[in-house]
């Protein structure tokens, strides 16, 4: 398996605050990788690095490859990285269908395009992703109307409808119901073995990332401070007392 | 709602082809009328499909209003010259290079009203929320005291249009040119409101960093957008400078204060981010000044500042978004009166 996104040595302060320091990372193909770490630990920054929301004050962060540390919010998200937020945003004055059909790839998106119609086989596909993660029922409804979890749900069948190579997920289970979490968890792996899509999870709930991360990263403090498999970083004394506040 | 729709569109259009002949006493306010249908559409591009509020969108009226005149004349004499005379001198124009003058003069005005929208939405674009529509007053307000230094045409003394020629002063001409235009921006945003493009542009409204996020073009739509509201109102511009006669650069060419804050108020209080939205707002909006401006003159300004009070206040959603939430079913728009309960289910069987 090769990495699809290779961070080395990424530092990011704010004013005197530093949220990463020396950071280095790597994210294989087709897998599910999760990120974790206790609050202000740096992870949501990373995040933001990578997707470009803002410039890192040193190292390099590739994507298959090439540099994109220096690229556009835009321009990476049409190379195929894309991420949802933690606070969950989708157009919320807009149905849910709508939502859908904007998120489609801008990959190739010619000027002409933009005076376009959607094609039925596009509609289609937003039903078909609507029905995969159980939208399907409210998809003619105001989406800002909807219930956090399912506009939880409507932002991850977003991501899909764009076709990324990899998937940053900001804490996709984060105020959802137990219930639908289990649903959610099975979506997410799904996602990855059915469509191909390379995860990276931050995750807080323990239970959902033993549960489908393939390979974790722990941050505290700004700093890389374990990588594993779930088994070995349940069982690294580091991580657990970064999480009970042992120094 | 399709009787509904038919009932509009041929009410409008009867409206606009019998009313000249009805009441001839009225075809200069009328015209004015479906200018401002015009204003409150193009603005509404911005302000209610993109949510970007514009106070400056009057300068692609202005400017097309300048270059128009600037083609006008110079097609046949030399301007500075021409403006010299400050109207003083009457220069004679024949009746075909009056309409090749007008015409190419719209065209020009039309492009090149564009071509500002999309190196002023170059600067300004950057700019969001309350910071981008006190940005663009500011830029409105400039070209109008800039344009009045401006001895080439003028400065602030104004210029003078060629005369319409023959017998008649072309109200008629100008009325149909005004309502053809009307009818023309308006079919070109069904058009264009029907296409991804208003997608786009309302997941800016909804959400601009989450539509960055998602790999959508955002200065593309955005300078698009403005580039189309630009290019009606630079025709509008030039058809109105002749129908005036004379253009001077604060009163007539970039009235800020006046047209450019119409724009925004008739859009409001039709609707903004609708379709039919602007052109009810701008119809009633001018049907309430003429009637202030006639019967109760001296308040006139008192009573316009009271509709947009109780517009703000009362009906901030507009007349077509009231009647939208009101009756949301015969907009196609479906309402799920059981979200709450259901989610309550949910938790109910995770307990």
């Amino acid at each position: 398996m090769s990495n699809q996104i290779e961070v080395s040595g990424v530092s990011k302060s704010y004013g005197g605050v530093v949220a990463n320091h020396n950071v280095s990372m790597a994210v294989p193909e087709g897998g599910i990788t999760a990120l974790i770490g206790p609050n202000g630990s740096g992870k949501t920054t990373l995040f933001n690095s990578i997707v470009g929301y803002h410039p890192i004050d040193s190292g390099s962060i590739k994507f298959e490859g090439q540099e994109i540390s220096d690229l556009r919010v835009q321009q990476i998200a049409r190379l195929g990285l894309l991420r949802t937020f933690q606070q969950t945003r989708i157009y919320g004055k807009m149905n849910c269908v709508q939502n859908m059909l904007i998120s489609v790839p801008h990959r190739n998106a010619s000027f002409a395009d933009m005076f376009k119609k959607y094609p039925p086989e596009i509609t289609e596909r937003a039903e078909h992703l609507l029905e995969f993660v159980g939208l399907y029922s409210k998809r003619k409804l105001i989406s800002g109307n909807l219930s956090f979890g399912q506009q939880k749900l409507l932002e991850f069948a977003m991501a899909l409808m764009n076709e990324p190579k990899v998937l940053l997920l900001d804490e996709p289970t984060a105020g959802i119901n137990p219930t639908l979490i289990n649903g959610l968890i099975d979506r997410l792996k799904l996602a990855n073995t059915e469509f191909g899509i390379t995860l990276f999870v931050i995750e807080h709930n323990m239970r959902v990332v033993m549960n489908l991360a393939d390979n974790i990263y722990c941050l505290a403090h700004g700093e890389m401070l374990a990588h594993g498999t779930p088994n070995e970083i349940q069982n690294d004394q580091s991580v657990i007392d970064a999480y009970l506040g042992a120094h | 709602m399709i009787m509904n729709k038919y009932t509009l569109y041929g009410g409008t259009l009867a409206f606009g082809i019998f009313a000249p002949i009805l009441f001839p006493a009225y075809v200069s306010q009328i015209t004015v009328l479906w200018l401002m249908v015009v204003f409150a559409l193009t603005w509404d591009i911005m302000g209610g499909q993109m949510g970007y509020n514009s106070l400056g969108n009057i300068l692609f009226f202005g400017v097309g209003m300048y270059v128009c005149a600037i083609v006008q004349v110079g097609l046949h004499y030399d301007v500075a010259e021409y403006t010299a005379f400050s109207g003083a001198v009457q220069v004679h124009f024949t009746t075909s290079q009056y309409f090749s003058g007008l015409i190419l003069g719209t065209i020009a005005a039309a492009f090149v009203s564009s071509l500002v929208a999309v190196v002023f939405g170059w600067i300004v674009f950057g700019l969001r929320g309350p910071y981008f529509a006190i940005g663009t007053l500011g830029v409105a307000i400039a070209a109008g005291e800039l344009m009045g230094a401006w001895d080439y045409v003028g400065g602030g003394g104004g210029m003078s249009l060629p005369g319409f020629p023959g017998e008649s002063d072309g109200s008629a001409f100008f009325y149909v040119i005004m309502f053809t235009l009307a009818v023309a921006t308006f079919l070109f945003l069904r058009w264009l409101y029907a296409s991804r493009f208003s997608l786009a542009i309302n997941a800016i409204r909804d959400d601009e960093e989450k539509a960055e996020g998602m790999g959508i073009q955002t200065n593309r739509y955005k300078t698009v957008a403005w580039s189309i509201s630009a290019f009606f109102l630079g025709i509008s511009g030039a058809i109105f400078g002749n129908m005036t006669g004379f253009i001077e650069p604060l009163e007539v060419a970039f009235p800020t204060v006046t047209f450019g804050i119409f724009m925004v108020l008739m859009a409001l209080l039709g609707g903004k981010g609708t379709l039919w939205g602007p052109v009810i707002g701008a119809i009633l909006f001018h049907i309430i000044k003429e009637i202030t401006w006639t019967y109760l003159l001296g308040w006139q300004w008192v009573a316009l500042g009271a509709l947009i009070v109780v517009n703000v206040v009362f009906f901030q959603q507009g007349i077509v978004g009231w009647v939208q939430e009101k009756w949301p079913e015969k907009f196609g728009i479906e309402v799920d009166e059981q979200l709450g309960i259901e989610e309550d289910s949910q938790t109910e069987t995770a307990k």
